[in-house]
């Protein structure tokens, strides 16, 4: 029993990729260690990184395989002894399995008899077994972008490896990798501790010889240190919170091995720029947090995470470094914005005809065009179904929203596009209402991202949506597997959402045929959007996968409605007679299936039926139907549902004394008529028949 | 001769320039001298573009003066030039401890570590007209990118073999950094030693700054930029072709002798008018990728050229084991 380390060297391998490889290498030494037979019951593997290593250490290893027993079956009686007389066969398996002819024994299975050998086989000790079989685990680690470094050698990886340490106990396991061995020494803080290798005596000693040597290598107290410093740094600022900023906390915590936090400021006329312009810079291209006053407005300061902690000659030397740095930074987006407003967006239609969208689809003079007109029958539709929207306002919004692409500013800090357009917007004179559809028309740029926040912004992000979509997919460039090059889907997702969270009265075959130039195209686009309603409802809302397809079965072109109903069953699925109701519109859908293949007719005709059993069920059914209807209308949904459960013991008679299939033929079809008649009456909030019942 | 700026001891920038020259010839460099052609960078410059080819170790620096005119800013902008320079080191194949070797070349320039936020970011350079890319680092002193660190992996489309490292220092930025000023045209270029008079970057470089940019913007003819293109690309492709036939060229002079060079110096040209048109405004989005494809058909046919030539010239060593 002993401990087992292993890190892994490496030049400063890229930030973004670091958790998951970390994550990965230890899953593969485990499972190599589990493999082998050389974990301990309770054993614990915990990880660590920084970016210049990645370290594993594992509890509860065995120094030696446990011999392992084997049966081997080898080939049957018939073919292993010819006239009593060991075959050549039977040499060959005893040969194979490392026994004499007289140890082979008989084994009886389903099949016959067969000779069979019990096989022991010696444990080997554990720093050969990890010495044969590590390297091509460190060699199977994914890396997103990866780089040969020595001469005729084939290995790739994330950058070159400088040094290994693997340790069992205090023994070092001579594991070999792109021409490095490992050995019992790592290194320390570049600057701060300098090239001199460490010795690590046991994997024990691991953490703590790296923090003395100015490496804190667990992520965990490297982030909580970051965590806590730039907190007790922005105390010194009376009021003032640093802007959360879980992904950038990440990033600087896989850019340092000794982190410390020092707060600079800018000159508050900075402050004129808007917030937007500020933040990106600071956070996008510096690295930087931002700083909030008291009433959460930004202050003119920064939070910069160093990989060294200086002396106070150092730290001042820093600061004012990093301060210049960013002054020059604002500097660059102030004349940016100043030298966009000499041309207004309204001005810059003319330049879009110079801006291609897609080759084949024009310029994105020409899109701003058909947004348009889509954007106009959309609010239309809108105020047809008593959702008010200001037409005009929506209609100057979609003729400028792309003109910020030919500014300065976004060219300068393409993540910010449509922003700048709605800050110049609002800069510029236009209204409120246009500013914010400008700003928001990009959004939900993800699944967790807001929606518009005006009906106006909601039906330009649609139009501009539903324009893209529809043009590619009139190109037949519609995405192909995982390849979605122009983020079709992501659009997609994007108007489902916006339909089903902001509630807006419009259908999906309507926006598709708005979007596309011809129906075989909207066709198609409407097919997409099915499946995209489809991924909403499972992926991002998390109803089951039956309940979702028993709503889509009764329609999914009114995306609220869908979410309704589907909210709708999941909460009465539950329930006995549900459950027994929808076992029962599954066997009548059994039948009428059957009943067509065989070439039967159905046919309404209660008069035909003679049972009371099924009389009853044709009278109730069409009773509740009514009702039914009436909660549809209304969207009681679950009243709804509650309703046609009352139903069950009416079907259960029928199916309990009827024979659907009757000898004579008018009565069959009466019978499959009337189950026919239930099922169309029934299945319009959804089609139950798809509910699976619980285990 | 250091002076005091912002209250320590700062190199001036022709300093700057002697010390790294000095810290790289004396780890082996062979010092050249900037290309005399127009370069958007330091990689562009023959000496590296073509060198990383093929087998042959090489060890090489210079400053190279690179020209972006949409960059220009008519002199008005403190941190953005039409004309900034960089100094670039080619290590093929780069020492083991190439990193700490750059870490020294910092220190010899006078920066001390202990006292500075370094930091090695991830950054893939890469220039997809040349077929060139590699993996590597910006190297980030107080929040100032001030050195492109690459392990070049892909040259004219070609893999490399031995692989290469460049390290491009910005000397603008690190001048600026190191004396502490906010614009670029105050970094102090030059003292007198007697009278210790100092001559600015703006003195020196200003009215180029002016000009280039007025050049780029304002004047250069949209039309003979075209037409300037278009014959530099046929003298270009018409070399190629011709490079073709090396093989059966009559003999190893003629081969030697064959212009791959002066078919390079054509693509750059091209490449330089691009960038003029660029700033110029007049290439549209949709014309600007069948454009950069016209001129990468250039370099990339140079490279495969020259990559040729280099076998049929020179056939390759073995390499030491």
């Amino acid at each position: 029993m002993a401990d087992f380390l292993f890190e892994i060297g490496l030049e400063e391998v890229p930030a973004r990729m670091i958790a998951s490889a970390q994550a990965e290498l230890a899953t593969r030494v485990e499972a190599l260690l589990g493999r082998e037979r050389l974990l301990e019951e309770g054993s614990l593997v915990t990880s660590y990184s920084t970016p210049r290593r990645l370290a594993v250490v594992v509890t509860g290893v065995r120094t030696q395989q446990p011999d392992a027993v084997e049966e081997m079956l080898g080939p049957s009686l018939k073919v292993a002894y010819k006239d009593g007389e060991p075959t050549p066969a039977a040499a060959a398996f005893a040969k194979k399995a490392g026994v004499s002819l007289s140890e082979l024994k008989t084994v009886t299975n389903a099949k016959g008899e067969y000779l069979g050998a019990t096989v022991t086989r010696p444990g080997k000790a554990a720093v050969e077994v990890i010495a044969a079989e590590l390297p091509k685990e460190i060699a199977g680690v994914y890396w997103a972008k990866n780089m040969y470094w020595r001469a005729g050698k084939p290995e790739r990886f994330v950058r070159p490896v400088k040094w290994m340490i693997a340790l069992l106990g205090e023994a070092v396991v001579p594991v070999e990798f792109a021409g490095v061995s490992a050995g019992n020494t790592t290194r320390g803080h570049r600057i701060l501790f300098g090239a001199e290798a460490i010795t690590i005596a046991r994997p024990a000693e691991y953490l703590a010889a790296l923090e003395k040597a100015f490496v804190l290598a667990d992520v965990a107290v490297r982030r909580q240190k970051i965590r806590k410093a730039l907190d007790a740094v922005t105390r010194t600022v009376s009021g003032a919170r640093w802007r959360e900023d879980l992904e950038l906390v990440e990033t600087v915590t896989h850019l340092t091995e000794w982190p410390y936090v020092v707060l600079g400021s800018f000159e508050t006329g900075y402050l004129e720029l808007p917030e937007e312009v500020l933040v990106t810079v600071m956070r996008d291209h510096q690295k930087y947090f931002a700083v909030e006053d008291a009433g959460g407005k930004l202050a003119a300061h920064f939070l910069t995470v160093l990989n060294i902690e200086p002396d106070a000659e150092g730290l001042e030397i820093i600061r004012t470094g990093n301060e210049r740095v960013l002054s020059a930074r604002f500097n660059d987006a102030r004349f940016f914005w100043e030298f966009d407003q000499k041309t207004t967006l309204v001005n810059r239609m003319e330049n879009l005809k110079h801006v291609t969208f897609q080759k084949d689809l024009g310029s994105y003079f020409a899109k701003a065009e058909r947004v348009r007109k889509v954007a106009a029958e959309l609010v239309r539709l809108c105020e047809e179904r008593k959702t008010d929207a200001d037409a005009a306002a929506l209609d100057q919004a979609a003729t400028i929203a792309k003109t910020d692409l030919t500014c300065e500013l976004v060219k300068e800090f393409t993540e910010l596009q449509g922003v700048v357009g709605g800050l110049y917007a609002r800069a510029q004179g236009l209204s409120e209402a246009v500013a914010l559809a400008v700003y928001d028309q990009y959004l939900p740029a993800s699944m967790e991202d807001a929606v518009p926040r005006t009906v106006e912004g909601l039906l330009l992000s649609i139009s501009d949506k539903a324009d893209t979509i529809g043009g590619m997919f009139g190109l037949g460039l519609e995405p192909t597997g995982s390849k979605d090059p122009f983020g079709l889907r992501r659009a997609a997702n994007g108007i489902v959402k916006m339909l089903a969270e902001a509630k807006l009265p419009l259908l999906l075959s309507e926006i598709a045929g708005l979007g596309s130039e011809h129906s075989a195209t909207a066709t198609k686009v409407e097919q997409f959007f099915t499946e995209r309603v489809e991924f909403y409802l499972k992926d991002v809302k998390g109803y089951a996968y039956d309940v979702v397809k028993a709503v889509q079965s009764a329609g999914a072109d009114d995306v609220p409605d869908a979410v309704a109903r589907a909210q709708a069953v999941t909460e009465v699925r539950g329930s006995e007679d549900f459950a027994a109701i929808s076992a029962a519109f599954k066997r009548m859908k059994n039948i009428l299936t059957q009943a067509r293949e065989k070439g039967e007719n159905a046919a309404w005709t209660p008069d035909f039926l003679v049972e009371p059993a099924e009389r009853t069920l044709a009278e109730e059914s069409g009773r509740l139907a009514a009702w039914v209807e009436g909660q549809r209308r209304e969207k009681q949904y679950v009243e709804a549902l509650q309703t046609i459960a009352t139903l069950r013991p009416h079907v259960d008679a029928f199916f309990d004394k009827v024979m659907v299939m009757a000898p004579e033929a008018r009565l069959r079809a009466a019978r499959l008529g009337l189950l026919n008649r239930v099922l169309q009456d029934f299945s319009r909030i959804a089609d139950f028949s798809e509910i699976v019942a619980a285990g | 001769m250091p002076f005091v700026a912002n209250g320590k001891e700062a190199l001036t920038f022709q300093e700057l320039l002697f010390r790294l020259q000095s810290f790289w010839a004396e780890r082996g460099c062979v010092l050249q001298q900037p290309y005399d052609v127009e370069v958007g960078a330091g990689t562009m410059s023959p000496d590296t573009f073509l060198r990383v080819l093929g087998p042959k170790p090489v060890c090489i620096a210079y400053a190279q003066p690179s020209r972006r005119p949409a960059d220009g800013r008519y002199g008005e902008n403190p941190n953005r030039l039409y004309k900034h320079t960089q100094f670039q080191v080619i290590l093929k194949p780069p020492p083991a401890d190439v990193q700490e070797v750059y870490l020294d070349s910092l220190r010899a320039i006078g920066i001390d570590l202990k006292k500075h936020d370094l930091k090695f970011e991830e950054d893939n350079w890469e220039w997809p007209v040349g077929g060139a890319w590699g993996v590597g680092w910006q190297m980030m002193l107080d929040g100032q990118e001030i050195t492109q660190f690459t392990y070049f992996q892909q040259c004219g489309g070609l893999d490399l073999e031995p692989m290469c490292g460049e390290i491009t220092y910005g000397l603008e930025r690190i001048a600026q950094f190191l004396q502490g000023v906010d614009s670029i045209y105050d970094i102090v270029w030059a003292i007198e030693p007697d009278t210790g008079k100092q001559t600015t970057y703006g003195e020196i470089r200003l009215y180029e700054e002016e000009q280039y940019s007025t050049y780029s913007f304002d004047y250069a003819d949209v039309n003979k930029l075209w037409e300037h293109l278009n014959a530099y690309e046929a003298e270009c492709l018409a070399l190629l072709d011709a490079s073709k036939g090396m093989p059966e060229l009559e003999s190893l002079k003629a081969q030697r002798r064959f212009p791959v060079l002066g078919a390079y110096e054509l693509a750059l040209k091209c490449s330089h008018v691009f960038n003029l048109l660029d700033a110029r405004g007049a290439i549209s989005v949709t014309e600007r990728v069948g454009v950069m494809a016209r001129i990468r058909t250039l370099v990339v046919g140079v490279a495969k050229a020259y990559a040729q030539q280099q076998e049929l010239t020179a056939p390759a060593e073995a390499l030491p084991a």
